[in-house]
This record gives structure tokens, sequence and C-alpha cells, in this order.
């Protein structure tokens, strides 16, 4: 069976003042139906990039994809219409935001705003619409729907916020849903709300999730598959557990050993909260045929300077970008 | 103890309109409440006073310049002795049609115009605010003078004089508008479920644009009544309706002698426009987010 949703070779281009600059660049990654994949790294990697990439909806004028191609079922999005992709937009592949806070209209009522999306791409009546959306609002574990789909999104509260966004994007069924960090603005106990809030709707559905996030346990407990990306590249991916059990890459490595660890008793030593020193390189120095960690990485030599790693398969499709991937383990 | 929490409750469950709480806001405003009253004064004298005090504005009905009160011609005659009452009423007819019509088209040209500039950017943006910047560097009396004076003294010609020389602030405000809210996160997410274009323009960007376009919209029916009040002055106003300019720029010959006549329909046009300004600021404090307790 040929993957749903199947990236190859993508390049995407942003127009900066110093000429253009590769935010995303060569990556090829595939989607099967149903699964999970997650997204991960620093902010600047061009996780959020990617997403955009999918949905056609690349800043106007400033980023454009120059190579490479996204087949959803078989057909080209990179070269499908303005009208095509209206259609395909929030019916086949819908998408959730990082701040509940500001994406939902102030001025419309929730239930219009579901409604509004039912009615663009189903076709249904103001009344029918209505209903469904009562029905969107009960699945998203929202109390006593019918009495608050006339609410004002003020009248809610961000995890609220975050259902009903969920509710929009899942209205038409869709068979992708991505997930821009959707939980970074949330409390704590809120997120895992909202995990298992996606992650059963997504098997009800049907829809196959692309979760972008930095929070490891969520990757840990949402995603069957993970995709490391720094500095536009892909430099890490596999099976989930592969892939925390066993680092290849010593930017996976970093990021892995910097969640903190609950301890099981106040009195245990702390271990020291580890970090990944210095920054993402700036979007000028993106194209750069050479590995762009190395400036970060304690295993850089000159090699890395000299010369861009490419992803080097393992079992299970468990692929890093590294010189020296023998090193990392 | 228990009936406060039940009125709170009801009022946190009761859902509102951004535009209802604006509304509420709106009436707790007293200079803004005398200003709506003394407007709708204004408009039912303008509507229905002609039909309650008939009569032909124009005929003659006593001797000229007899001050107010003689003869039970409430407000005197002018200097054809014509009562000046009856032209009032009429002229206030003219004076809130015209306002509301040239208010109505400065809108309607300026939101077109500044949604499709802060909305498409690039070209577009370039191509439209140098129009409007064009004209709005025009002297605006000359303008629509020229406008009149090419095509005629008619109502809609005037109206027309009129929104075409007032649209440019109203652009302004909604690029600003829409140049703001295109970047939020909602715009994002709208296009993202598929929204086409035109419906991010009309039901998801312009909504949230309209506080200060509707702010902007009343106070250009106060300065559109003023604008025709200075046309019909200089006479560039349909000769066969009575409008208050007129009133006073055919009577400014005998200021000295019979002031009243020229007081009068003065005093009209700026309790109209004061009642305006208030309705409109008080509007502004209602729409704007910033002022309203919560």
């Amino acid at each position: 069976m040929s993957p749903l949703l199947e990236i190859e070779n993508l390049r995407v281009e942003l127009t900066t003042r110093d000429g253009s600059a590769p935010v995303i660049d060569d990556l090829s990654f595939s989607l099967n139906a149903g699964e999970t994949v997650s997204f991960v790294g620093e902010s600047g990697c061009g996780k959020s990039m990617t997403a955009l990439a999918i949905l056609g909806l690349l800043p106007a004028g400033i980023g454009r994809v120059t190579r490479g191609s996204i087949k959803f079922n078989g057909e080209d999005l990179t070269k499908a219409s303005d009208a095509r992709m209206r259609e395909i937009r929030g019916n086949e592949i819908s998408m959730i935001f990082q701040e509940p806070m500001t994406s939902l209209n102030p001025v419309f009522t929730i239930g219009e705003q579901i409604a509004e999306v039912l009615r663009e791409h189903r076709d249904m009546n103001a009344a029918q619409a209505r209903s469904r959306a009562i029905e969107l609002l009960d699945a998203v574990r929202i109390p006593n729907a019918k009495g608050r789909v006339d609410d004002y999104p003020h009248q809610m509260s961000g995890g609220q916020r975050q259902r009903v966004m969920i509710a929009i994007a899942l209205a038409c069924e869709p068979k992708i849903l991505i997930a821009d960090e959707p939980t970074t603005a949330l409390d704590v106990t809120v997120q895992a709300q909202i995990f298992e809030l996606m992650r059963d709707l997504g098997r009800e559905f049907e829809t196959s999730i692309i979760l972008i996030t930095h929070d490891m346990g969520a990757v840990a407990e949402m995603a069957e598959r993970m995709l490391v990306m720094y500095a536009g590249r892909k430099v890490e991916a596999g099976p989930v557990d592969q892939v925390i059990d066993h680092p290849k890459h010593p930017y996976t490595k970093g990021l892995i050993s910097c969640v903190p660890h609950l301890l099981a008793e106040l009195t245990d030593e702390r271990p020291p909260l580890a970090e990944i020193g210095g920054i993402v390189p700036g979007l000028a120095e993106f194209g750069r045929n050479q590995c762009l960690y190395a400036a970060r990485c304690p295993l850089a030599d000159d090699k890395c300077l000299q010369e861009r790693p490419l992803p080097l398969a393992g079992k299970n499709g468990h692929e890093a970008a590294c010189w020296h991937v023998e090193k990392v383990s | 103890m228990s009936v406060t929490r039940i009125n709170l409750q009801e009022e946190l469950q009761k859902p509102s309109h951004p535009f209802k709480e604006a509304w509420v806001m709106f009436r707790s405003n007293h200079s803004a409440m005398f200003g709506l009253i003394v407007l709708l004064i204004v408009i039912f004298a303008g509507v229905f006073g002609p039909v309650l005090y008939q009569g032909d504005p124009f005929d003659m009905v006593w001797a000229p310049f007899s001050p107010p009160g003689e003869e039970g011609y409430l407000l005197g005659t002018d200097y054809l002795g014509r009562d000046l009452l009856l032209m009032i009423l009429h002229g206030a007819r003219v004076s809130i049609a015209i306002g509301l019509a040239a208010a109505f088209l400065t809108v309607v040209i300026g939101i077109t115009i500044g949604a499709l500039a802060g909305f498409y950017r690039g070209w577009v943006e370039e191509v439209l605010m140098r129009i409007t910047e064009f004209f709005q560097v025009l002297p605006t009396l000359l303008f629509s003078m020229v406008i009149v004076a090419l095509f005629g003294a008619s109502l809609p010609i005037v109206t027309f004089a009129i929104g075409v020389v007032s649209w440019p602030p109203v652009a302004r405000i909604t690029r600003t508008e829409f140049l703001r809210i295109r970047e939020l996160e909602y715009v994002t997410a709208a296009r993202a479920s598929g929204v086409s274009n035109w419906k991010l323009i009309g039901r998801v960007i312009l909504p949230n644009a309209l506080p200060p376009i509707i702010v902007q919209a009343a106070l250009m029916v106060g300065s559109a009544i003023l604008f025709e009040a200075g046309l019909s002055f200089l006479g560039l106003t349909d000769p066969n309706i009575v409008s208050w300019g007129q009133i006073i720029g055919s009577n400014r010959q005998y200021i000295l002698d019979s002031s009243y006549i020229v007081t009068i329909p003065g005093l009209a046009i700026f309790i109209t426009v004061l009642a305006i300004s208030l309705v409109g600021d008080g509007l502004n404090d209602a729409l704007n987010p910033k002022l309203r307790k919560r």
C-alpha cells in the first residue's frame, strides 16, 4: 500500500534581505493511514514550515517550494491549483495551532465557526450544520454542548478553546490532522487531556496525525514514529521507542537528555539538568554544505565542517544524518 | 449571599455578542445617550415634521422679516415671507438624507479600497494607496464644488460629490485594521480550514475591523451635513429643495437687521452635528476594548 502522504526531497526557500535561504532542505518522509508521526526540534528548525508547506500556506511572496514533491494520495500538492488546495484544507488535511486563545474568531460563536467549515465543505444547511456542531462539541468532551454552542470564544478557557479547535479541525473527518504544538500554551493537566482526546478521536475518525512538538513526553505517548529536525534538515527518523532508547544523532541524544526527571523521593540526589549549548544557526547559514549541528556538537571534527552528512538508513527505517553514528550510542 | 451567586451564574452563562456589550457600555454614557436622543428628535422632525405641519416651504405666507412668534409663525418668516419653521423641517429631511447617504457612500468606497489594499498588499496596496493619497491632498471643498458645477446641482450629485472627497480616512483606517488582523492566528486558522479569500475579507477580517470604521462613519455623517451646508451656502445645491445651508446663504445679506433668520438654521446645523459627534465619541468609547470595564 502506498503511503497517504509522501514528501520527497522537499526544499522550501524563504526570501530574506540577503537573498533566499532554504528553511527546509531536502526533507523526505512518509505518513501511512492511521499513523501518528511526530516532528521534534527546537524553535526555528522548520517544523511549522513543513506543516504550512503541506497545506500550501507558506507566507505569500516570501516562502516557496523550490524542489521536491508533496504527494497526498498520489496527487502532488505543490502543483495543485488554489481552488483544489481550498478543497483539501479543512476537509482532507486540517490543522490546529499553538495558541488556542487567539485561534478563534472573537466575533462569532463557536457553533457558527464549526458550522462554517461544514457548510464550506459538506454542503450542509444551517440547521444540519448546527446539530452536527453540537455533536462535535460533545465528541471533544465539552460538557453541556447544547448550552455552550452559542458561546463566544472569550467565554471559554484555553483548554476548552483548544477542544473547539479540534472540533473544527475534525469536523469534516479529515485524513490528516496536523497539530502544531497544540498544548504548548496550556496547563500540564490540560495537556494530558488534549493528547488523550486527540489520540481517541484520531482512532475514531481514522485520521493520521502529524504532531509537531518539542515535548519528548508527548512524543513517547502519542506517536509511532518520530522525525527530528535541525536547521531545516532531517537529522534522525525512526520508530519512537527505538529513537528514544538508542538515539543515533548527537542532537537527538541532547534533546532527550534535556528532559527533566521527576524524582521518586525529594531526598534523592538530583541529577544536573542537561542543556545543549549554543543556539540554532541563523537562516543565512542553512544552505551550507556541512553539518549544521557541528558548532554545538561534542563529536564534531573537520569532516563535519566540510561535508554535509546524508541520512544513513538502519534497521526498521531508523536513519540518522551524522558522520559519527557509531560514536553516539 | 445565595441570591448574588445565582445572578453571577446567569451573567456568566448569558452569551453576549461583542457588539451587545458595546451597547451596554454606550447606554451608560450620559453624553452619548443625550446625543442619541437629540439625533432621534432631529430625525423624527425631518421624517414626520413636514407631514404634521403641512405646507409648501417656498410659499410666501406672511410679511417678510416677521420675528419668531408673530401671527402664529413659531420661527418667523424670511426675506421672502416664507415660513421659517416649515423650511427648517424640510431642511432637516435634506440634511439627514444627505448626511446618511454621503456617509454610506464614503464607507462603501473606503472599505472596498482599504480592504483590498490591506488584504492583498504588494502592488495592489501601492496603487490603491497612491490613489487614496491623491484624493487626500485635493482641497476637498474646491474639488466637490468642481464636481457639482460640472454635473449639475441636484441632490444625488451633491451626495456623490461629498462621498467622493471624504472616503480617504475610512480607506486608511480599514487598511490599517486589515494589516493588523490579517496576521492574527484566527485568520491563518480560517485559511487552514479552506476559507476562500473573499470570505476571509468579508466574514473573517471585516467584522473584526468594524469598530473603528463604525466610529469614523458616525462622524462622517456629521461632517457630510456640514459639507452640504457649506455647498448650499455657496448656492451649489438643488434650487427646488430647501436646506439649512441654503437658508443661511440666501438670507446672509440681512444678518444685521434680522439675525434670527440665519441664527436658527445655524443652530439647527450646530445641534445636529454636535449630537452626531457625541454619539460618535460614545461609540468610540464603547467599542474600544481598552476602555471596556470587565
